[in-house]
């Protein structure tokens, strides 16, 4: 299965593997399984080539990524998707994390609403579809715990108003409006600690546009400006590892193939980071 | 209140706090302004629960023994609540110029953030948003503020929670000193709090911190 993915992928590039200066791939975080079969992949191609092996932690990947992209210098951070729901800032050599969810991601929840719905995962186009043709806000639990959020006691509340035969659009409205506000709200909690200028959105939920507009209102009122990653590169992609990978390559980052089993829940504070001052 | 008389000091994420003039004496007007991100409902909601919370919940923690601004007036339909001025600086600044200057700020005052905390959860009170900016030095005294994400609990895991905001401050506003702000303020935690019942929290905290998304790993 790797081989034709990779002669396509050098060939789409136009270039051959004798171009290719290194191997980068997603040590973590995520699903053991789907890591692994990356990182054999890499830790075959790198030999067998003998081209250093780059590990990339995929949370920072998407965030470099959409920080490149749209030209965010020093961003604070909403990661929004179906494996990260977290607030991050950089700062002495390493993301910090001003907030996160204590439980299920925003991705998460919303997928697994929309499976208790009847509706195949991912959910976010339909939901936001559905969300859009209500505007009945159904009473749900706001769960906010200082800078973090909590979407499990959300997810559960949701499920019953199926359950009580609730119309489906209704629900999905009034889970967007709460769910959302949560994020919002520590968004904007830690815009006023941190005091940054630029607020970017990154990770599959960023397409989401009631979210955009949320957090775009609460620009405004602080000053700073809204930057979007864009669609085609919010979900897990090549380009985020690809573009990590290199950032790592310049700031001479390594790992040896002993080393580089794969870590499925690695925060991303816990990376040292050469190339940002 | 007409605003136009007074000076607004912060505006913060939950609320604008402007200095004005309450029958003769300073004082500060918290006011929860409506968000416009938020559907009308869902914050007129919020906005009610949180201030009615914050100015009873204040009240009740300066019974415990942790020094908090006295409340002169509530205005729930408004979100306002109108308090007493502390002349003080944000501990979060404390230790930022503590920070290399070899004093022992940090652990003076951190250590009595450890007790308040004790004191409030013995209380049965859990704060919810403890952060370095919300504990104020006045003299040589310290004082806790924004008690709107405030409630009553004895359970463990919000007890735990409720120390982990503070674990998360240290490591990313105040990441030269972490573990000098979590050593003071666990230290102060214990004393008030009793080896024993400390323990159990310390144990749910690592339980906490384990069930989180992303786990501090040890290669």
């Amino acid at each position: 299965m790797a081989a034709p993915v990779l002669s396509k992928a050098l060939k789409d590039a136009g270039v051959k593997i004798s171009d290719v200066d290194a191997v980068a791939f997603s040590q973590g975080p995520g699903l053991g399984p789907c890591l692994r079969v990356g990182a054999v992949v890499a830790r075959s191609v790198s030999a067998y080539y003998g081209k250093p092996l780059i590990p990339v932690n995929h949370a920072i990947a998407h965030i470099e990524l959409a920080a490149m992209l749209t030209g965010a210098s020093d961003p604070l951070v909403l990661l929004v998707s179906g494996g990260h729901t977290v607030i991050t800032a950089f700062a002495a050599r390493r993301w910090r994390v001003f907030g996160e969810t204590l439980d299920l991601t925003v991705g998460q929840m919303i997928d697994q609403f929309g499976r208790a719905a009847g509706y195949a995962s991912p959910f976010g186009w339909e939901f936001e579809a559905l969300s859009n043709k209500s505007n009945v806000l159904l009473d749900l639990p706001y769960t906010v715990k200082g800078n973090d959020v909590s979407f499990s006691g959300l997810l559960t509340a949701s499920k019953r108003l199926l359950a009580e035969r609730r119309g489906l659009e209704d629900v999905c409205f009034s889970l967007r409006e709460t769910g959302f506000a949560m994020l919002a709200e520590v968004v904007e909690r830690a815009l006023a600690f941190t005091e940054k200028k630029e607020v970017l959105i990154a990770g599959g939920v960023a397409a989401n546009l009631r979210l955009r507009e949320m957090l775009t209102q609460i620009c405004e009122v602080h000053g700073a400006k809204l930057l979007a990653v864009p669609r085609e590169y919010s979900g897990d992609c090549g380009a985020q590892i690809a573009w990590n990978g290199l950032q790592g390559l310049e700031a001479g980052v390594r790992i040896d193939v002993e080393k580089s089993s794969v870590k499925q829940a690695w925060r991303l504070d816990q990376v040292d980071i050469a190339w940002r001052r | 209140m007409k605003k136009m008389d007074m000076k607004l000091l912060t505006r913060g994420a939950e609320a604008a706090v402007y200095l004005g003039d309450w029958f003769g004496e300073e004082a500060v007007f918290k006011v929860r302004e409506p968000k416009q991100y938020r559907h009308p409902v869902l914050d007129s909601k919020i906005r009610r629960l949180r201030t009615l919370h914050e100015a009873s919940f204040i009240a009740e923690a300066r019974r415990l023994g942790v020094a908090t601004p006295l409340i002169y007036f509530v205005d729930q339909e408004r979100g306002e609540i109108v308090m007493q001025f502390l002349h003080g600086r944000r501990l979060k600044e404390i230790i930022n110029d503590d920070v290399g200057s070899g004093a022992d700020a940090v652990e003076r005052w951190c250590r009595e953030v450890g007790r308040y905390v004790a004191r409030l959860h013995l209380g049965r009170i859990i704060h919810g948003d403890l952060t370095t900016s919300n504990f104020i030095v006045v003299g040589d005294r310290l004082a806790l503020i924004d008690f709107g994400l405030a409630f009553y609990s004895t359970r463990l895991e919000d007890r735990a929670v409720d120390l982990h905001l503070l674990d998360m401050v240290a490591e990313s506003a105040h990441h030269r000193v972490a573990e000098r702000v979590t050593g003071a303020v666990l230290e102060g935690y214990r004393e008030v709090m009793g080896e024993a019942e400390a323990e159990k929290v310390l144990r749910q905290l690592k339980e906490v911190e384990r069930r989180g998304r992303y786990k501090k790993q040890v290669d």
